[in-house]
């Protein structure tokens, strides 16, 4: 019964964390600022989520399954090398940083 | 109680989907539509994932992570693109 | 910093271990067969693809990088917080911009782990790390890198570039000894 109650929390954040995410993704106004929405909080939420399935399918099934974590590290490691890639698009775009970034001649062009 | 629960982060998801919808089709930028799709396939693993649970079956696990690894490889490749105008050099 | 490992049957022992494990969570089992299969696997892998790849170095202090681990865990949770609260807040209060971060690493290993840790924990995102290797002549090593990062919301300069330094790069200078 506990895990129920383990699963359904995890289960919220998860889904707040990945909704904020988005949230952050529409309502940010320059690229920089919106690219930190989804490199975070989307990733702790799918962490969120994948962790409740893990303790779900452990106490429903046979057996502890712990093949979610596969996916838990793999979006872990690649999440920051999508994010990399895509700063250096925009910098290589030349896109337009928000009024007031403070810092902008340390950006070299490329 | 599990099934009110699923209905609420099933709406969640599926707002987030919606609003990542939006901004891949107002854009303006190239790399903004790019971060959007991304955020979508990451999405769309949490909604299979929710799926399967609901169902009751860890039979999505395998699309799951299909989708993960080749979403990962899809916006790397576009990100390559836009910088060099070439995948493979 | 080691780029050889000490057995030659066992060139990348880190990569072997993380072989047999996924190998073990993909099958989501610890059956003996499936132990003896992912052994074999772990060890013909890495002989097989070891000639395609260019060297890195090794994990020297293994304790140290397993601490560094779940310290780095701990802060993706807790920064994770804060910029939730960041992103639900009124946008006009943050404060934007781009911070150059002097490294101390030397290989481009330990650099892109550095880059990862910083893009997951605290409220930044790396961009670039500078010079950029292809606008350097050949086969010349640059005698100064800096990582270059977006902070969602600045407070004080010096004390995030502290931050990262001694919580992030510091442990990882032991780790590699380089």
């Amino acid at each position: 019964m506990y895990s129920e109650w383990i699963v359904s929390i995890l289960l919220l954040i998860g889904g707040a964390f990945i909704l904020i995410g988005s949230i952050g993704l529409i309502k940010m106004p320059d690229f920089f600022m919106r690219l930190h929405g989804p490199t975070k909080a989307t990733t702790l939420g799918m962490a969120g989520v994948l962790i409740a399935a893990m303790v779900f399918f452990s106490s429903t099934q046979s057996g502890i399954s712990v093949k979610e974590l596969l996916i838990t590290i793999f979006l872990l490691i690649t999440a920051p090398i999508s994010g990399y890639m895509l700063i250096k698009s925009a910098i290589h775009h030349k896109l337009k940083a928000k009024k007031g970034t403070k810092g902008l001649d340390n950006v070299e062009d490329d | 109680m599990l099934e009110t629960v699923f209905l609420i982060v099933f709406a969640m998801i599926g707002l987030s989907l919606l609003l990542n919808l939006w901004r891949l089709v107002v854009g303006p930028s190239v790399p903004d539509r790019i971060l959007a799709l991304d955020t979508m396939y990451i999405n769309t693993i949490a909604l299979i994932i929710l799926y399967g649970m609901s169902m009751g079956t860890g039979l999505y696990f395998e699309a799951a992570l299909l989708i993960a690894m080749l979403g990962f490889v899809s916006t790397v490749a576009v990100c390559k693109y836009l910088l060099r105008g070439d995948i493979i050099e | 910093m080691r780029l050889e490992s000490r057995y030659r049957w066992l060139p990348t022992p880190f990569r072997s271990l993380l072989l047999f494990v996924v190998w073990l969570l993909l099958n989501n089992s610890v059956s003996a067969g499936h132990i003896v299969l992912a052994t074999i696997f772990a060890i013909l892998i890495p002989i097989a693809t070891f000639p395609f790849r260019d060297p890195q170095p090794l994990i020297l202090k293994p304790g140290l990088a397993i601490k560094q681990l779940f310290i780095v865990l701990y802060d993706i949770v807790t920064a994770n917080l804060q910029v939730a609260l960041l992103i639900l807040g009124p946008v006009k209060k943050l404060r934007p911009a781009f911070v150059k971060v002097p490294l101390d690493l030397s290989h481009e290993m330990p650099i892109t782990i550095l880059a990862s840790t910083v893009s997951l924990t605290p409220g930044t995102v790396s961009a670039e790390v500078y010079p950029i290797p292809e606008s350097l002549p050949e086969g010349e090593e640059p005698t100064e890198r800096f990582l270059l990062i977006h902070v969602l919301d600045l407070a004080d300069e010096e004390a995030l570039i502290n931050t990262i330094k001694t919580r992030y790069e510091a442990p990882l200078k032991e780790i590699f000894q380089c």
